[in-house]
């Protein structure tokens, strides 16, 4: 089946057979590797990405089903200039990654919630990072990083 | 800091540098293994035993090799003459220790669910994952051998060729007489029984391998999600039966380990001969459910722990029994797990009688092997539970039983019951700090309060004090195990001709921060700016040489290696510099990169200049080599003894029980600190995984032998709702056996953390007489405990 969607700002077009999850066609069909595959079961969010600038785990969504939207990947975060986007920069400042597979979905998940929450207190923070699993860091400079980061935004 | 003056005066050393690793992980620029492009590769699908125990009567592929896609199908037969050699078990503990032959693919029975039974290879990850459907295997099925004790009793015996189900029994008693007449004076013993139950590593990233043959030549690349590449490859050799000189292995970004990457498995042992059988690139990457049941568990044991102690509450021996877990084969270190803790069930005590007995048995489960901590863990867990269940029997306070018999600061070096020699600690100051800052008596007072008033949420204060073993290792300690390699590390520092500086380092990271902390021990010595340095690893073609990364090594020994072969370098630029400057070497001060004469400082020479004159050799000392470089490959003289207080305090809801874990303090030493950051980091980690298996965690089977924790829905990795942020403190007590008189801190918090919490649940429900839950402590046990505890 054809496909057609917009990835970081750039139209791409693919055929792909109906079965073909999300993130597989990022991965596979688009070469966008920063999206990573933790799990089968929808549990560790590490392929979070943003449809419509929502934020979506790429494994619960089937490429036609993202026919006709716009996505982003953790490779379309930082500026066309390579600045790295303010989660991104809080993540690196407070040491909220160690071996950073975790990290474009915990990323692209706690930019999302900051749209919803945009000020949000330490329990909110975790409890809105729920979905999105680390094996390295604890959370607790993940945290910290995006309450960084909830205060550089609004700054 | 309380007693270091070493990283005082540093520049770099101490300082919280940001991660250079970072950008690269933050954009979705890193590679993991499974994100390479490898045009051409075939994709290897493996199908896996579906019963815990069974002869296989029959299998047929046929079906599977008519499907569209599917380029070629192996059993066990098909493939019995491409090894050179068994799956490598580098540990063998004792001379009569059984290791039943294990190759990758099943010879005619299947001894676990996850055992490979036949490989696909097709030109489609889909097509070689639906030709495993079209597979046929008859199995005859046999009962499995589950239970540790049942296991034991050799009634069902696994592997009938060695005729039973111990693999070894293992002991280290120097004097059996002292420990029996220790428990026959004794005022008081306790003899605890406590379950360390299986647990799934689940690093996030899964395992993934690709090999790439050379068109020519007969040469491989393998890229794996390794911590070892270094051991890889000389057991890739050995197994597979390829000249070492035709394999390079490289390890790009890995996404964490925590032990399950440290070993050899069928799958990368697989992808190499069918990549030279098939003259393909072949890859593989694992299923989440599939990394549950076919890479390594951890922990699984039956600990039997026992103490002796005087009127004064002063233990005067300690006794331990364990039963360990080896699953359906050894792995790569799997019978050495026990050994890693066996020396440390005296923990921080001056307890001078010992006596440790192991057996390890196998089971119709998955293999286990090294998970963060390693043995550690499990030894700081008994004797942690032991100390509280003797602090209930003697009447004294957690608090109090341990001053009265942490060993003093004045016997470091120390030497122990168990034969290790402690390099330095001062436990008294630790702990005094660590109960200052929790305000311990505000907390006990509220748990009082609460249980005076009936509250549904008591509250529970859980201590754990822990000492480890780590840095390994001293080659020597470990040819007296009967470990198969040694414990040193490689390094190689050296400056380019743009004065640009390499360094090559043995070490493997996944996640450590590694190439931020070696920058600062080079940076730190030759006064020059991070960004002119680059660190290599991971890769045999670029740092042929290396130990790899686990058991909190990597800095004590790697890290050492790299300042001694930079101290190296900076003389050899000294006697560049003096032989241009014509005078004596000892004449010259080295600060920021430029030598000066002593009492001239506008005669310079700077490090810069030295670089370019040995690159071109147009002027160098007579009979020096042109370069700039240093390669060192060193052995530590002892291991390093990291410790520190660890507190828990979780609120229990009697109504349901639920355990919140409220805060959680650790006051860490491990010596010198090179940076911080990354220290905080890898304590904060490793509290999580520890809190983990005491709340959440279990690789659970059913009576079958099927693994019922095998996806992250059912296995319940804590996410950040389930988890505090953690309070941590530190002292800095050099350790005396490395130039950088560091220790190590990559498993302290997985070993600290467990009986911390457990010891706080129990604490919390002591007043009812509950004196033990098994872990998990989940509401149902936590519950029942209660319910039963207050029905009469």
């Amino acid at each position: 089946m054809q496909v057609t969607m917009t990835v970081n700002g750039q139209t791409v077009s693919r055929d792909v057979e109906p079965r073909t999850l999300l993130v597989h066609f990022l991965r596979d069909h688009v070469g966008l590797t920063g999206t990573n595959v933790g799990c089968d079961t929808s549990s560790c969010g590490a392929c979070t990405v943003h449809v419509n600038g929502e934020a979506v785990k790429s494994c619960t969504m089937l490429a036609v089903q993202a026919d006709g939207q716009a996505i982003t990947t953790i490779e379309g975060l930082a500026s066309a200039e390579g600045e790295l986007h303010p989660m991104q920069k809080a993540f690196q400042e407070n040491h909220g990654l160690q071996c950073g597979f975790c990290t474009p979905g915990m990323v692209m998940a706690a930019t999302s919630f900051l749209k919803e929450n945009p000020h949000p207190t330490e329990a909110e923070v975790r409890l809105g990072l729920e979905g999105n699993l680390c094996r390295c860091t604890g959370y607790h400079n993940i945290v910290k990083s995006v309450l960084a980061a909830a205060q550089a935004m609004g700054e | 800091m309380t007693t270091t003056e070493t990283t005082s005066g540093s520049k770099v050393l101490g300082q919280r540098v940001l991660r250079r690793e970072d950008p690269k992980l933050l954009t979705g620029e890193a590679k993991f293994s499974d994100d390479l492009a490898i045009p051409g590769a075939l994709h290897m699908a493996v199908l896996r035993s579906t019963v815990a125990h069974a002869r296989i009567a029959s299998i047929d592929t046929s079906a599977a090799k008519s499907r569209p896609g599917v380029v070629a199908v192996y059993t066990y037969q098909d493939l019995k003459d491409d090894w050179a050699g068994p799956m490598p078990c580098a540990w063998p503990v004792t001379a009569d220790m059984k290791n039943p032959a294990h190759f990758p693919l099943a010879n005619g029975k299947v001894n676990y669910v996850g055992d490979g039974v036949a490989v696909v290879l097709a030109e489609s990850k889909t097509a070689a994952i639906d030709a495993l459907e079209a597979i046929e295997v008859n199995y005859e099925e046999l009962d499995p051998v589950l239970e540790l004790e049942e296991s034991l009793a050799d009634s069902n015996v696994i592997h009938s060729e060695i005729g039973t189900n111990l693999s070894y029994t293992w002991e280290l008693i120097p004097n059996k007489d002292a420990v029996d007449d220790a428990f026959a004076k004794a005022a008081y013993t306790v003899s605890e029984r406590y379950i360390q139950q299986r647990l799934v590593p689940s690093a996030m990233e899964p395992r993934s391998v690709a090999v790439v043959p050379a068109p020519f030549g007969g040469d491989f690349t393998v890229y794996s999600a390794t911590q070892v590449p270094h051991i890889l490859k000389v057991m890739l050799a050995l197994t597979v039966g390829i000249s070492e000189t035709k394999l390079r292995v490289v390890a790009p970004s890995v996404g964490g380990g925590f032990g399950s990457k440290l070993n050899v498995y069928a799958e990368e042992v697989l992808a190499l001969a069918l990549a030279r059988k098939l003259r393909r690139p072949v890859r593989w990457t694992e299923e989440r459910s599939e990394n549950a049941v076919a890479t390594i568990h951890g922990r699984g044991q039956i600990q039997n722990i026992e103490l002796a102690a005087d009127s004064d509450g002063k233990v005067t021996a300690v006794r331990v029994n364990l039963v360990a877990d080896m699953g359906a084969y050894l792995q790569l270190v799997t019978p050495g797990i026990p050994l890693l803790g066996a020396f440390l069930y005296h923990g921080v005590y001056d307890i001078p009688n010992y006596s440790f007995t192991c057996r390890s048995v196998f089971t119709n489960k998955t293999p286990t092997d090294a998970y963060r901590g390693a043995g550690r863990p499990e030894a700081t867990y008994a004797i942690e539970r032991a100390m509280d269940a003797l602090a209930r029997e003697v009447g004294v306070s957690a608090v109090e039983i341990r001053k009265r018999n942490f060993i003093p600061k004045e016997k470091f070096p120390y030497s122990s019951s168990a034969g290790l020699v402690f390099d330095s600690g001062d436990y008294m100051s630790n702990f005094d700090k660590a109960l200052d800052m929790l305000g311990m008596d505000e907390l006990l007072a509220e748990k009082k309060l609460r249980i005076d008033a009936g509250s549904r949420k008591l509250l529970g204060i859980g201590i754990s004090f822990f000492v480890e073993m780590c840095g390994l290792a001293p080659s020597r300690v470990l040819a007296s195990l009967n470990y198969g390699a040694g414990g040193w590390e490689a390094a190689t520092v050296r400056i380019l001709p743009t004065s640009k500086i390499q360094v090559v380092t043995g070490t493997a990271p996944h996640g450590q921060g590694h190439e931020t902390a070696w920058s600062m021990i080079v940076a730190e010595k030759l006064g020059v700016p991070l960004e002119d340095i680059e660190v290599l690893h991971s890769d045999t073609a670029i740092a042929p040489y290396g130990m790899d990364t686990y058991g909190s090594r990597s800095l004590a020994v790697g890290g050492s290696a790299i300042h001694i072969a930079t101290e190296r370098v900076l003389d050899k630029a000294k006697a560049i510099a003096a032989h241009q400057l014509e005078v004596a070497e000892e004449d010259l001060d080295y600060a920021e990169g430029v030598f000066t004469v002593k009492g001239s400082p506008d005669r310079a020479f700077p490090l810069a200049a030295a670089a370019f004159e040995a690159f071109t050799a147009h002027n160098l000392p007579d009979g020096m080599e042109p370069n700039l470089e240093s390669s060192v490959s060193w052995d530590p003289p002892n291991f390093t003894f990291p410790y520190g207080s660890h507190i828990a305090v979780v609120e229990v809801d009697t109504e349901t029980g639920k355990v919140d874990l409220i805060r959680y303090q650790a006051v860490d030493d491990c010596g010198n600190r090179v940076n911080p950051l990354i220290i905080e980091g890898q304590v904060h980690g490793g509290i999580a995984q520890g809190v983990a298996q005491a709340l959440f965690e279990e690789a659970s089977y059913d009576s079958a032998g099927n693994l019922i924790s095998a996806t992250l829905a059912d296995y319940l990795v804590p996410s950040a709702a389930e988890l505090p942020s953690f309070e941590l403190g530190e002292t800095v007590t050099p350790s005396p056996t490395n130039p950088l008189g560091v220790k190590g801190i990559g498993e302290a918090g997985t070993i600290a953390s467990t009986p911390a919490v457990m010891n706080a649940i129990v604490d919390a429900l002591s007043h009812l007489g509950i004196t033990n839950i098994e872990m998990p402590a989940t509401p149902e046990r936590v519950w029942r405990a209660i319910s039963a505890a207050t029905r009469h």
